[in-house]
């Protein structure tokens, strides 16, 4: 079937969305940003393609007799295993060139025991990963690097003291490794993982499937048969050097954004994305394109970053910083949200005796007075209004917003998506398509 | 191909004598020492030229020398190293160039040093930072200083109360001032004999700048300019030099317009002009010629600029008077781009919008240049408002490399030209492979 | 009235920022106008000569938030202009009749031009202040740059402003500056007696109440102040210079004060200190306004310094007659006139071993700590070692 692929190129991670040639979303993929750009996009759209696979088996799966009600149950499986098998595969990759790096002159007085300590930690390491990816099994990210790296620092240090080996030894392999895995393109190989995660789900102790493993495995290999065209891909992402695509490819992130957010929302006019490092504030007219934009790009100050920085200096998750705040009762002002800053402003304040919830929602108000800047600089804020990015997770930001705007330009329908952070790529998708069926 | 860049170069006989024109000038000054002639440091807005060369003076502009500098990427190290001996990171870079600029020998881009200025002329038109800098000078120079208030045009016109107080500083002031540190004695004539020149020299500047006006464009208007402002602006206003530079550069374009031929840039002539723009704002100076080609990748030639009457505004009309040589020495200093207030400002936009048949209106906003820079998000909604055309926002600064991000200049300016594209009916269509 | 309650009024009405008093001064009779005017100076009196309340506008200071003033600016342009802006569209000066614009920056400047588009209604001019100091030239000229404002103003009044109307007004002002002169010397003198936070407070109440009742409030201060016991602190006597338009916030003015500075002099809020000396009432007005204003004026970075001679002298003098140990140079950040101004200042007082330390502030900055610590360790080291 025709595939149409946006890639968006952002700065902290990486996304991809496919769509079919009607306009409906397939599959969408997202990876942690990274130096080679080109695996970067390799990656998110193998993700994306992954994504695909998994809708497409729904709609096969759907007429099976004897999964009826556990169609989702099986999916959720057949994926999370998926992800083990890819996770395993990658965990191999990483422990082979950790032996590799572990061979280096560095550590030669070493050598032999910090074969036997990686060896160790990651025989360890795969144990705690098949816990982590059993059902009901809870992981704090999806990314390969942030599961692995948290394991291995957690298991490395007692298996550095046992072996007689210096952790920072273990480390420093660990560091020159990761990079390298990361920076390889990704193995696609489904057709593999697919049937042998199959095969783990259905042995599961936790489900039992009135349909065998062979009933299901026809439908799925069916699926797995139809091949997927990449008939035209658009990338886009901050304007860096070079983007992997050639140019007729690149479309600014901007009209991606804009277009993105009409799609899910075809009534938008205005959209408000705060990304990591930029804020951007888009005017759309009725057919999602841009009529109007302002960005802050100089400076981080009010972005997701930020959030990021506050979060480490309050010993907190990224995810904890809005419930947070929105135990608040008393106004406090902070008038800077310089990054910079961040951490002394904070400080002065706890020390004047201000709450931590309190200065919380002063800080949630002063990102989003940062934004309400762009807005007021892109044009205002239109009926409907679509809040994207990862700050539009956050609830006391969105409170704050939808006071502010009320204040500020009355009544608005806002809009947040829990998926807005495929926006760009959605829009890239959406771009890429009209660019091959629209020439017909 | 290379055939006709050499064509090209050749033909660029204007280009050879404006570089030679401004290069003369350097030499003159650097070897004042030796010839004893004597220097006066002056200002683009409000240059009296004129009147300067009356009394056999050499015309020093620091903010060309600030230009010089940016283009050949020095201005950094001299910005570095003013704000190093206490200047704040937030004034004018032009000044901070100069003042390292000092720090470094005050050498000119012949390899010589600078001379001392004799005097400075502080025509006090368009900006205030002119005020301090040329004190900061006077603090470091002890020379005598001339200042000349060019009152702003407040309410978008020039009054008589204004023309009356310029002239009454010109002749109690600059010209009494000007006679003690020269020597020579004020001669009217010589000041009429060389206005009637700079009315001819501007006659043919303007006839250029309007060549825009057709399509496809024989110049660009704001990179392309700076070239052609480069005499007018500077040392040769009122010379015969001028009018004959002038001369060559008006044959050319006319040569240009009838082959149809579209602006010579660094990257070839310029045969894509998708884009028609309007600019606001001066260029940057530090990565100008990586600034025009992302115009010019684009297909973007600029038809009409303000920043090209900064020195001073002859389209509207204005042509430097000998008939009433003082009046009309006012009348130029109050009629500079920046000292017209921001209704004026916004009107002749709007006016070179239609006029010059634009696409767009694009501001190049400057961080260290209030003058330009304050105000200009609201110009720019208001153009957008009267005209209907979308307008563009990108910043950057005059000299400091530091405040030149590629990447940021790109990323906004194929954001706004996509978004036109998008709006005159989709980008180009691809057959599926 | 005890100086608490002086100083509580004047609090009230500097956190006022829908200029309740203005407005009820205007309401009281139909045929009052109200004229805002900004930073540096104006000549207040052809305004009150006119029957007109001359207003005050020093932005929005730290308890405004700027929502879409910031529309207008970009992020190296200070935020007085986006506060005013902000001031106008929020509606707070939909009484004032007209504003008046002084020269003293650039931005200042444009935005003039933009008030005009953005409130046509409105009666707007651009001072130009005259930068030649020789009467027949420079004074010319302001004299007829005031006398155009005044027929703008008689226009607006509807009725015509006599030369006696002025002279009246310039003795009702010159005793206004007559007494924030005093408040100053008492400041000066006495400062434990004096908070540089409460002549702060009083000044700035100045520029929204009628003159009169400024003048009363000013006089009944100075007589109740001398009587109010406040201990004697071992602090240095310092002078702030570059603070003369976007204000800073009053928690800076106290953080200095609380960190050991006695605030000997300052540049905050000039109108009313721009006269150095008592303008003469007889004889021709407008012809004394501007003999006064070329010859008897303060300084400020908006100001041309005649000679290399005239640089900092008034800075200096003011050092010398307050005895003040040090100098805190305090700009609003991006203010190209305080900035290109301090390296001049900073080398001429430095040839005076004079030392001093600088920082840069915004009018809505709340984070005081780094302004203690280093005003604190100024103080200090004058202590140690002048």
């Amino acid at each position: 079937m025709k595939c149409f692929i946006g890639i968006d190129l952002g700065s902290t991670t990486t996304k991809a969305v496919v769509m079919d040639e009607q306009g409906r979303q397939l599959g969408c993929g997202i990876t942690n940003s990274r130096s080679n750009y080109d695996t970067a996009s390799a990656v998110a759209k193998q993700e994306a393609f992954i994504d695909t696979r998994l809708t497409l088996f729904r709609r096969s799966l759907d007429d099976v007799k004897g999964l009826e009600g556990m169609v989702d149950v099986l999916l959720e499986g057949l994926e999370r295993n998926f992800r083990l098998e890819q996770f395993l595969e990658q965990l191999q990759d990483l422990q082979d060139t950790c032996l590799k790096n572990g061979d280096d002159l560095r550590f030669a007085k070493v050598r032999k025991q910090l074969g036997g300590a990686i060896d160790e930690t990651f025989r360890q390491l795969r144990d705690k990963v098949l816990v982590l990816y059993a059902p009901g099994g809870e992981r704090k990210s999806d990314f390969f690097r942030d599961l692995a790296g948290s394991q291995y620092m957690q298991l490395a240090e007692a298996v550095a003291e046992e072996a007689g080996v210096p952790f920072d030894a273990m480390l420093n392999v660990y560091d020159k490794s990761i990079i390298e895995v990361e920076n390889r393109p990704p193995a696609g190989d489904m057709i593999g993982k697919f049937p042998r995660a199959l095969h783990r789900v259905m042995t599961e102790e936790a489900h039992s499937f009135k349909a065998d493993e062979h009933t299901v495995a026809a439908p799925i290999k069916a699926a797995l048969d139809i091949k997927l065209e990449e008939t035209y891909v658009v990338g886009t992402g901050y304007g860096r050097v070079r983007l992997p695509f050639p140019k007729e490819h690149i479309r600014s992130e901007i009209l991606c954004h804009g277009l993105g957010a009409h799609l899910m929302y075809p009534n938008t006019r205005t959209v408000l994305d705060i990304g990591g490092q930029d804020t951007k504030g888009i005017q759309v007219d009725d057919k999602g394109i841009v009529v109007n934009f302002q960005m802050n790009d100089r400076c981080a100050a009010g972005c997701g970053r930020y959030l990021g920085y506050i979060a480490d200096e309050m010993n907190l998750g990224l995810h904890e910083l809005g419930p947070l705040a929105m135990k608040s009762t008393k106004n406090v002002r902070i008038n800077s949200t310089c990054t910079v800053f961040a951490g002394a402003e904070l400080r002065d304040r706890l020390s004047l005796g201000e709450k931590r919830e309190d200065i919380m929602a002063g800080l949630h108000r002063a990102i989003i007075l940062r934004s309400m800047s762009i807005l007021s600089r892109s044009g205002g804020v239109e009926n409907e209004f679509t809040f994207t990015g990862g700050v539009a997770k956050n609830e006391a930001a969105v409170k704050e917003l939808r006071k502010l705007i009320a204040e500020n330009y009355g009544e608005r329908t806002i809009n947040i998506n829990p998926n807005s952070i495929y926006t760009g790529a959605l829009g890239g998708a959406e771009f890429a398509r009209r660019a091959v069926m629209e020439a017909a | 191909m290379s055939n006709q860049a050499q064509t090209e170069i050749i033909k660029e006989a204007s280009m050879v004598m404006q570089k030679e024109l401004i290069a003369s000038n350097y030499d003159a000054l650097t070897s004042a020492p030796t010839t004893g002639r004597k220097v006066v440091n002056t200002f683009v807005p409000g240059n009296l030229n004129e009147l300067i060369r009356c009394f056999d003076l050499l015309n020093n502009l620091p903010e060309i020398n600030a230009i010089n500098n940016g283009m050949r990427k020095k201005s950094g190290g001299m910005i570095m190293d003013a704000e190093k001996a206490g200047h704040s990171e937030d004034v004018c870079t032009y000044v901070k160039s100069d003042i390292g600029m000092m720090s470094q020998g005050n050498i000119a881009p012949n390899g010589k040093p600078m001379p001392r200025p004799d005097v400075l002329l502080l025509s006090y038109t368009g900006c205030y930072t002119f005020m301090k800098w040329f004190e900061l000078l006077r603090h470091e120079y002890k020379c005598p200083t001339l200042m000349l208030q060019v009152p702003y045009q407040g309410d978008g016109k020039i009054t008589r109360s204004m023309v009356d107080y310029v002239v009454k500083q010109l002749k109690e002031v600059v010209i009494p001032g000007l006679e003690e540190v020269s020597g020579v004695k004020f001669d009217i004539d010589r000041l009429r004999e060389m206005m009637k020149l700079s009315a001819q020299a501007e006659d043919n500047l303007v006839w250029v700048l309007e060549s825009s006006k057709n399509k496809p464009s024989p110049i660009d208007a704001y990179f392309g300019a700076v070239y052609y402002m480069g005499p007018i602006f500077t040392a040769f206003r009122g010379t015969q030099q001028a009018v004959e530079y002038y001369n060559v550069l008006r044959k050319e374009i006319e040569e240009r317009l009838a082959k149809g031929q579209g602006p010579i840039t660094p990257e070839g002539e310029q045969t894509d002009q998708r884009y028609r723009l309007v600019v606001e704002g001066p260029p940057n100076w530090t990565s100008f010629r990586e600034f025009w080609k992302l115009f010019y990748d684009e297909g973007a030639v600029v038809v009409a600029s303000t920043y090209s009457k900064v020195g001073g505004l002859y389209d509207q009309g204005f042509r430097h008077n000998a008939d009433n040589p003082l009046e009309s020495l006012a009348e130029y200093c109050l009629g500079c781009y920046t000292n017209n207030n921001m209704p004026q400002r916004v009107d002749l936009i709007e006016k070179y919008m239609n006029e010059y048949e634009a696409d767009g209106f694009l501001t190049n906003s400057i961080k260290s240049c209030n003058s330009f820079a304050a105000g200009e998000l609201m110009m720019m909604r208001e153009i957008e408002k009267r005209t209907g055309k979308p307008g563009a926002f990108i910043e950057t600064d005059l000299v400091d490399p530091r405040y030149f991000s590629h990447a940021n200049v790109k990323n906004r300016l194929e954001s706004y030209f996509q978004m036109i594209e998008q709006r005159r009916g989709g980008s180009k269509p691809v057959a599926a492979a | 009235m005890s100086t608490a309650d002086i100083i509580k009024r004047c609090e009230a009405l500097y956190e006022d920022l829908h200029f309740t008093s203005a407005r009820e001064w205007k309401a009281a009779d139909p045929s009052r106008k109200v004229i805002g005017y900004m930073p540096v100076y104006v000549p207040e009196e052809l305004i009150h000569a006119a029957g007109m309340l001359p207003l005050g506008i020093m932005g929005g200071g730290d308890q405004m938030e700027v929502i879409h003033g910031d529309a207008y600016y970009q992020s190296y342009i200070c935020r007085i202009p986006r506060s005013t802006i902000e001031l106008g569209i929020a509606k707070r000066l939909d009484f004032v009749d007209g504003m008046l614009f002084p020269s003293i920056c650039d931005v200042i400047r444009n935005l003039s031009g933009m008030w005009k588009l953005m409130f046509p209604d409105v009666y707007v001019r651009y001072i130009d202040v005259p930068q030649n100091y020789t009467d027949d030239i420079g004074g010319a000229f302001y004299q007829r740059e005031m006398r155009e404002l005044l027929d703008s103003l008689e226009e607006l009044a509807g009725r015509k402003v006599t030369d006696d109307d002025l002279r009246a007004s310039i003795e009702v002002y010159n005793l206004n500056r007559a007494l924030v002169r005093e408040l100053y010397k008492m400041r000066s003198d006495v400062p434990w007696k004096v908070p540089s936070s409460e002549v702060y407070l009083l000044n700035r109440a100045g520029l929204v109440l009628p003159v009169e009742e400024h003048n009363a409030m000013l006089r009944d201060y100075l007589d109740t102040v001398v009587d109010v016991e406040r201990p004697i602190k071992d602090n240095c006597r310092i002078v702030i210079n570059g603070s003369f338009c976007e204000q800073p916030p009053l928690n800076l003015i106290k953080s200095i004060e609380m960190s050991g500075c006695y605030i000997v002099d300052d540049d905050y809020c000039l109108v009313n200190r721009w006269l150095k000396e008592e303008v003469p009432t007889e004889g021709d007005p407008l012809a004394n306004l501007s003999s006064a204003f070329l010859h008897h004026s303060a300084d400020s970075a908006a100001k041309y310094a005649e000679t290399e001679e005239d640089v900092g002298a008034q800075l200096i003098e003011t050092i010398r007659d307050n005895r003040a140990e040090g100098v805190i140079f305090a700009a609003a950040s991006f203010c190209d006139p305080a900035l290109l101004w301090r390296p001049m200042l900073a080398d001429k007082i430095s040839a005076h071993n004079v030392p001093y330390i600088s920082f840069k502030f915004a009018e809505n900055s709340g984070q005081m700590a780094p302004i203690r610590e280093q005003a604190g360790t100024f103080a200090d080291s004058i202590k140690l070692w002048s």
